[in-house]
């Protein structure tokens, strides 16, 4: 049942990687800029302290998950940001957010209903 | 609504949630403590808990189960970590199969909860942590059956009932 719902989603495998490229702090870092403003890979590699291939490799690692698209100008590479995707990583979270709301909810309307039988 | 944030994070592969409750941490302890009062909130109005063991000890454990709208039942269990009342409480929480035998294939969360005094009542903070990735897709995978049955209305309806 539960795979059923996820297949509607997202195949499984997507996620994965998306989570994955999400995992490091480089990454979100690209993902975020990218979203912004595009970037040639190389105006990227300036902010980080790393080679230019360390950096190429984190993009191609998004790029696998579909988070970032790059395209080609000229000699240089420009990488942006693919909205659609992180929309689909963050609703996945935002999921699993909704279970905790909806459960604080109705502590709430317990804690707020007179106590039945119990001492105050 | 009192949910004062929430956090996911996909570098630690923890999902915070911090929430105010109008009432003393003892009293809130109550609705994780007593399992006639946790399986009014534990699944959605759709997938109500039935709590067949609740055995709050360090070592112990609780077996339940969600009803769905058919009559289809998904069966958890939890195991307890820490038990400091009535402040903190962390517990596995996992899936089991008919029997109520715990499902090694299937995640496990670790949840901690702790409920600390605030202005108006209590502070409740829950840290879940998943084990691995696929397994915090696969829980996310479950948010989409809960996801969809947020249907505030009943609530009323059952506390009315009694």
């Amino acid at each position: 049942m539960y795979n059923h719902m996820v297949a509607q989603q997202m195949e499984r495998s997507a996620a994965d990687q998306i989570f994955a490229a999400l995992a490091d702090a480089t990454r979100r870092d690209i993902v975020t800029r990218v979203l912004r403003d595009e970037s040639s890979v190389t105006a990227l590699a300036r902010h980080y302290a790393m080679s230019f291939a360390a950096v190429q490799k984190h993009v191609a690692v998004l790029e696998r998950a579909r988070l970032v698209t790059k395209t080609r100008h000229g000699r240089e590479q420009i990488v942006s940001g693919d909205v659609a995707t992180i929309r689909a990583a963050a609703r996945l979270l935002g999921q699993y957010e909704e279970i905790w709301r909806g459960r604080i909810g109705r502590i709430d309307e317990i804690l707020a209903a007179p106590a039945e039988g119990e001492t105050p | 609504m009192t949910v004062i944030s929430t956090t996911p994070d996909t570098a630690t592969l923890t999902m915070t949630i911090v929430a105010d409750l109008a009432a003393p941490p003892k009293r809130a302890w109550q609705v994780w403590a007593d399992p006639r009062q946790l399986e009014r909130w534990w699944g959605p109005p759709t997938w109500p808990a039935t709590f067949v063991t609740h055995d709050l000890v360090v070592g112990g454990g609780s077996s339940y189960y969600m009803t769905g709208p058919d009559g289809e039942k998904a069966h958890g269990w939890w195991r307890f970590l820490v038990i400091d009342e009535p402040h903190t409480l962390e517990f596995e929480d996992g899936f089991a199969d008919e029997e109520g035998t715990p499902n090694p294939s299937m995640p496990v969360i670790v949840g901690r909860v702790a409920l600390t005094e605030a202005p108006g009542g209590t502070r409740m903070t829950i840290v879940s942590t998943f084990a691995d990735l696929e397994q915090m897709e696969q829980l996310v995978a479950m948010g989409m059956v809960e996801g969809m049955t947020a249907a505030m209305g009943q609530i009323d309806e059952i506390l009315a009932a009694g």
